[in-house]
C-alpha cells in the first residue's frame, strides 16, 4: 500500500524559500554525538539536516532549517545542540504555511 | 528601528497573539512596538489552515469583509482510519457559508500580515526582521524591556508581552517554561498541494467559496498523533501531527508518515495529480491546561502558544483563536496596568482568561490531549470501529443479519478491547468533551 511519491528530498526542499544568513544559528557538537547511540535527530528532523558520519559523529548543515525546534526538544545529550533563531530577517520564509 | 527606543509596551512576535495584544494597546492610546523576527508577519508560521473568527467580532466588526480568506468552511469531517479502512462523520451546513461565518481557510503569510496591519492601523509600530534575544531587567529583577539583535537594539518598556510562539525563549528565560519538554509537544508536518480550483470543488463536493476540513485519527501508524486535510482556493493542505517522543522512538521520517496518509485509499483520490507547492513543519504545544506556565511575572505577560494555549485534541486543532483571545486579554490588562501605574500587579490577566473561553475551554478539556493520544484511541478504537462498520455494512444474505450488540461484542473481543475499558474511556470522553 505504501507508495512514496517519486520526488527526491532535494526537490521537496526546493519548494521552500530561505534567506540564508551568514551565522549558523544551530550548531551540533559532533564529539558529543559520537557517544549517542540512538541518533533520533537523524530521522526526526523534518528538513533532514542531520547526517551521520562514518566515525559515528554528525554532519549538520543549518541552511535549510525550518526553525521548528524538534531537534533540541528530542536530543537527549546535554550540550550536543546549540539552538538559536537565525538573525532577524533570515532563515525560512513560508508563503503557504 | 524606531528612534525612540523607549515605549509603553513591547510585544514580541507578530503572530495572532502578538498582533491582538498590540492592537488593544494601541487602541488604548499606548505606544507599543510589535517585534517580529521574520521579514514579514507570518513568514515563520505554519498551521493546518483554519481560523475560527468569532473571537474577532468584538474587536474587528465585519472582519470578513476584508480578511484574506481562501474558503469558508461549510463542511467538517472527522475520519477514523486503519491502513485500509476509514469511518467518517461528515457534517455540512450552509449557515457557515454566510456572514458572520464560522471558519475560514487562509495562509498564515496572508492572515498574520493582515492582522498585524490592523494593529499598525491602530497606531502600533511594527518592526520586522528583528529578534528579541533577551529580557532586560532592572536591579530588582523586574522585566523592563528586551534586547534585540540590532545594533543599539535595546528597547525599554513598562511591560513586555511575550507572544513568541511555541518555542518561547522569553518564557524559558524568565523561568516560566522548561528548556525542553518533548512530552508536551507534537510536530506538524504539512504539504501545500496545488490543484485546479474546479478539481477541488468537484472532488470535495464544494461550490463557490465553500471549503472543507477533514480531521483524521488513526493515520499515523505507531506514532501517536493525527492528520488533517483542508481546502484552499486552488491548493489543499494535508499534514500529520506527530508526538515528539513517538517520532523520536519510531525511527520513521515525518514526510514518510505523511506519504502514507496521502496514499490511503480514502485520501488518495482527493489528491491525485496534485503538485507540491510548499513543504513545511512547525511544533505544537499539545499539553494544554496542565502544561501551561505561570502567565505573568513582574513586568512580563505571556500569551498564545508561548503559554501553551493551543487546543489540540482530535476533533479540535485550534490555536489561532486562543492566541487572539489571550493576546487581546494581555493587551487590555497591560493597557490598564500602564494607565494606573500598577505594572507589577498583573493578576487581572488570568482573571480575564478565566472569564472568557480561553481558560474555560482549556480547563474543561484538560484531559483531552491525554485521552486522544492514548494507545487505545490511537490504535485500538479506530480498528474496532472500522471493523464494526465493515461487519454492519457487509451484506451476507442469505445468512441472516446478526444482532448489532452481538456483532459489536464479537468485534471488540477480536481486537482485545475490553468493554469495561471502552465504557471507562467513553465516560472519560463524555466528561471531557460532553
Ligand atoms: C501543523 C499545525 C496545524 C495547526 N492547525 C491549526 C488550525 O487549523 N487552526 C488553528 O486555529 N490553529 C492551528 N494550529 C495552531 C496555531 O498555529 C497556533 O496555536 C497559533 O499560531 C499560535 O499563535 P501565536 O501568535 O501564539 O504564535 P505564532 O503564530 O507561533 O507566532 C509567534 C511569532 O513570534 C515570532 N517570534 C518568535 N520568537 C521571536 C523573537 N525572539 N523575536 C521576534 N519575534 C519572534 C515568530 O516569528 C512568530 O511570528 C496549528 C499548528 C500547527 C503547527
Ligand atoms: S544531536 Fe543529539 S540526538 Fe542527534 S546524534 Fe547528537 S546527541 Fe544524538
Ligand atoms: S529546528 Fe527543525 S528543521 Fe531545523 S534542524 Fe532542528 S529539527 Fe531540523
Amino acid at each position: 500500500m505504501r507508495q512514496y511519491p517519486d520526488m527526491s528530498f532535494e526537490d521537496r526542499m526546493d519548494t521552500v524559500d530561505f534567506e540564508v544568513g551568514q551565522r549558523p544559528h544551530i550548531t551540533v557538537d559532533s564529539d558529543i554525538c559520537r557517544s549517542c547511540t540512538t541518533k533520533e535527530c537523524v530521522h526526526a528532523c523534518p528538513a533532514k539536516l542531520f547526517v551521520p558520519t562514518g566515525d559515528g559523529g554528525i554532519l549538520f548543515n543549518y541552511e535549510q532549517c525550518f526553525e521548528c525546534g524538534t531537534c533540541y526538544q528530542i536530543c537527549n545529550k546535554a550540550g550536543a545542540i546549540t539552538w538559536t533563531y537565525p538573525d532577524g530577517g533570515h532563515g525560512v520564509v513560508f508563503r503557504k504555511g | 528601528m524606531p528612534e525612540k527606543s523607549s515605549v509603553d509596551a513591547v510585544v514580541v512576535g507578530a503572530g495572532p497573539a502578538g498582533a491582538s495584544a498590540a492592537l488593544e494597546l494601541a487602541r488604548a492610546g499606548r505606544s507599543v512596538i510589535l517585534l517580529e523576527r521574520g521579514p514579514f508577519p507570518g513568514a515563520k508560521n505554519v498551521y493546518g489552515g483554519v481560523v475560527y473568527g468569532r473571537v474577532l467580532d468584538e474587536v474587528l466588526p465585519g472582519w470578513w469583509e476584508d480578511a484574506p480568506v481562501q474558503r469558508w468552511v461549510t463542511r467538517r469531517s472527522t475520519m477514523m482510519m486503519t491502513p485500509t479502512q476509514a469511518l467518517t462523520i461528515d457534517f455540512r451546513t450552509e449557515d457557515w457559508g454566510n456572514a458572520p461565518y464560522n471558519g475560514m481557510t487562509t495562509y498564515r503569510a496572508d492572515f498574520d500580515a493582515w492582522l498585524a496591519g490592523k494593529a499598525v492601523d491602530a497606531g502600533a509600530q511594527l518592526v520586522t526582521s528583528t529578534v528579541a534575544t533577551e529580557l532586560l531587567r532592572d536591579a530588582a529583577g523586574r522585566v523592563v524591556g528586551v534586547r534585540t539583535d540590532r545594533p543599539d537594539g535595546d528597547i525599554r518598556a513598562e511591560l513586555v508581552i511575550a507572544c513568541d510562539g511555541v518555542n518561547s525563549f522569553l518564557a524559558k528565560q524568565a523561568g516560566l517554561l522548561p528548556q525542553t519538554d518533548a512530552e508536551q509537544h507534537t510536530l506538524g508536518v504539512k504539504e501545500t498541494l496545488a490543484l485546479p480550483r474546479k478539481t477541488i470543488e468537484e472532488r470535495f463536493g464544494l461550490s463557490g467559496d465553500d471549503g472543507a476540513d477533514f480531521e483524521i485519527l488513526g493515520c499515523t501508524g505507531d506514532i501517536s498523533g493525527g492528520g488533517f486535510l483542508y481546502t484552499n482556493r486552488d491548493t489543499v493542505s494535508v499534514g500529520v501531527v506527530l508526538s515528539l517522543t513517538g517520532l523520536a522512538k519510531s525511527g520513521r521520517r515525518p514526510e514518510e508518515v505523511l506519504a502514507d496518509l496521502k496514499a490511503h485509499p480514502a485520501i488518495a483520490p482527493y489528491l491525485r495529480g496534485a503538485e507540491l507547492k510548499e513543504y513545511s513543519a512547525h511544533l505544537i504545544p499539545e499539553g494544554g491546561y496542565r502544561s501551561m506556565p505561570p502567565l505573568t511575572t513582574d513586568g512580563l505577560l505571556v500569551a498564545g502558544d508561548a503559554a501553551a494555549m493551543c487546543l489540540a485534541a482530535g476533533i479540535w486543532l485550534e490555536g489561532v483563536n486562543f492566541a487572539i483571545g489571550s493576546g487581546l486579554a494581555a493587551g487590555r490588562t497591560a493597557a490598564e496596568a500602564i494607565a494606573t501605574g500598577e505594572t507589577s500587579r498583573l493578576t487581572g490577566y488570568r482573571k480575564r482568561l478565566e472569564d472568557n473561553f480561553v481558560l474555560t475551554d482549556h480547563k474543561n478539556l484538560q484531559g483531552a490531549a491525554h485521552l486522544v493520544l492514548s494507545e487505545r484511541v490511537q490504535q485500538q478504537y479506530p480498528r474496532l470501529l472500522c471493523d464494526f462498520a465493515q461487519e454492519v455494512f457487509t451484506v451476507r444474505n442469505p445468512e441472516p443479519k446478526p444482532g448489532l450488540g452481538k456483532l459489536f461484542r464479537r468485534t471488540a473481543a477480536r481486537h482485545g478491547v475490553r468493554l469495561r475499558q471502552l465504557a471507562a474511556d467513553a465516560w472519560a470522553g463524555f466528561r471531557i468533551f460532553g
